[in-house]
């Protein structure tokens, strides 16, 4: 799932200053199982901020909404009818949602009010880490389920390097070394020799350097 | 190994590259190398003066790239500087900052100035140096690098499958670290290394002797020794200080007691010349061991000593090629 995390009060504050009325509009995907942008967290944000406003004495009307998701069409049409009445929308979705919103309300200021960071899992109440960096291209059956290219800080497709140290990443003691991981699950498996197997030059233009990307299923697209 | 004159070596036809280090290799001697660092800044005195120190002393001089990300004058110009006074570099490339396009393209620069030996690394992450904000490339990783050098030395294409005019005359290198973890895979690392076609092996310095030797006997068990030429890798510890700091803050680093405590033991002005009875100790020590085919000498600021330390370790004079 895609992990974000709220952006700081001070920053949400300097981009909103200059609008009267602003909706603050959440999603119940995403954001909400990580705690950043969803019903609840609008209701925080937009109490912060009426408050904040009371006390330097500016007016602001501030609403609140939270849609089912903001990467859906239909969702989004939800608030066709109340868009024109602000001024500004500060979306608590994640980077998607934000510009899918700003794509339908194109006349409507788009604020971000959290910072999306990863793809990843859910470790235990309140930790999020980061699993898969959508290259594209799946390896995973090769490195024991375990992804060298999100949790490798260098993505080396025959690690480790020589910087492996106990287990851990040369730029951070707490973070495991991916390929220890893979060690260890390939020897678990019984597949230790497979390590020797030489990984080949990946191919990355499936991933961000080959421009942005698009997945059609012309099977399941309804025709005009 | 016995010795074989240079005329023997190129008689046999084994000789796969004009590098001054293949032929001492495979003559049979004990190969010695040492590195220099670029300056932080343009002026090439700064490695020149460098090489001075020790050209007479080593057979090659490998320019870090860049080393612990840290911005410095790049190791390509560096070993022009080198070629042009008449050494012999060795070019060390890391994948951390270059993609493919730039990686293939600087190999042939390296070639059109004939430079003849490549080390083929990952390199440290960005985080330990000057730009931590940078991105990093890693398009290729060491072991696809050194492929990739291979194949186009000896295919004579770039990998995106066009013919190189005047394909790239290089020995290729890497570099191993017997120290780092997991141990068990220290082997198979290497072997992967010579699968992908490493010629010659640089080691992560060395203190821990008893487990260097055990993992030669590992590369040798597996007759890895008779397929890529492993030198040692030798870094005087200049006092007791750098000693405990490489034991505990450098990663891959394995650094005994033993060795602290014999340079804690005497008085810190004649600590410099321990490092280096210990320096010279182990080199003796393990030209001893079967499999060692030379030493590389890092004594990075502190490159006057390495004619003592080639000396004292009873390699010189270097032959004659």
């Amino acid at each position: 799932m895609i992990i974000a995390e709220k952006k700081p009060i001070g920053e949400i504050i300097q981009e909103v200053k200059g609008y009267k009325r602003l909706l603050i509009l959440g999603c119940n995907e995403c954001v909400t199982v990580c705690e950043a942008g969803g019903r609840k967290e609008v209701g925080t944000l937009a109490s912060a901020l009426r408050i904040y406003f009371m006390k330097e004495g500016v007016e602001k009307q501030i609403d609140e909404r939270t849609l089912e998701r903001q990467c859906d069409h239909e969702y989004l049409e939800e608030i066709r009818d109340i868009a024109d009445q602000y001024d500004a929308i500060l979306s608590l979705a994640c980077g998607v949602g934000v510009q899918f919103t700003a794509e339908k309300y194109h006349t409507t200021p788009l604020i971000p009010g959290v910072n999306t960071c990863f793809l990843g899992a859910n470790e235990q109440r309140g930790v999020w880490t980061e699993r898969c960096q959508a290259c594209g291209s799946c390896i995973l059956a090769r490195t024991g389920g375990i992804c060298p290219i999100s949790r490798c800080a260098k993505r080396v497709m025959n690690g480790p390097c020589g910087g492996s140290s106990k287990g851990k990443c040369e730029i951070n003691k707490e973070l495991d070394c991916a390929w220890q991981l893979i060690i260890d699950r390939l020897r678990d498996l019984g597949r230790l020799d497979d390590y020797e197997i030489v990984a080949p030059i990946k191919e990355w233009s499936t991933e961000r350097s080959g421009g942005p990307r698009k997945v059609v299923r012309a099977d399941v697209q309804v025709s005009a | 190994m016995s010795l074989r004159t240079l005329d023997q070596v190129k008689a046999s036809g084994e000789l796969r590259t004009s590098s001054r280090l293949e032929k001492i290799f495979r003559m049979g001697h004990l190969a010695v190398t040492s590195e220099c660092g670029p300056p932080r800044g343009s002026d090439p005195k700064a490695v020149t003066e460098k090489a001075l120190l020790i050209k007479d002393h080593v057979d090659a001089i490998n320019i870090t790239d860049n080393q612990t990300s840290v911005t410095r004058m790049c190791s390509l110009a560096s070993c022009i500087h080198l070629k042009q006074m008449g050494c012999e570099p060795v070019l060390q490339m890391v994948t951390r900052d270059r993609n493919r396009i730039a990686l293939q393209s600087d190999i042939l620069g390296a070639a059109s100035f004939d430079i003849n030996n490549m080390l083929c690394l990952t390199g440290d992450h960005q985080s330990f140096g000057d730009c931590k904000q940078g991105q990093n490339v890693h398009d290729l990783d060491s072991m696809q690098l050194i492929q990739t050098l291979r194949h186009m030395r000896d295919e004579g294409k770039f990998l995106g499958g066009d013919d190189i005019k005047r394909p790239p005359d290089l020995f290729v290198g890497a570099a191993a670290n017997p120290f780092a973890d997991p141990f068990e895979i220290r082997v198979p690392r290497l072997a992967k290394k010579v699968a992908c076609g490493a010629e010659f092996i640089q080691t992560q310095c060395i203190y821990n002797l008893d487990k260097f030797e055990e993992w030669m006997r590992r590369v040798r068990e597996r007759g890895l020794h008779e397929k890529v030429f492993i030198m040692a890798g030798m870094t005087p510890m200049k006092s007791a200080g750098m000693a405990k700091y490489m034991k505990n803050r450098v990663p891959g680093m394995d650094v005994p007691d033993e060795v602290i405590a014999r340079l804690s033991g005497v008085a810190k002005d004649k600590q410099p010349q321990e490092g280096i009875d210990i320096c010279v100790e182990a080199i003796q020590r393990l030209k001893e061991v079967e499999g060692v085919s030379g030493f590389h000498i890092m004594a990075i600021e502190w490159e006057e000593k390495v004619p003592e330390i080639v000396e004292r370790g009873g390699l010189y004079p270097r032959p004659q090629v």
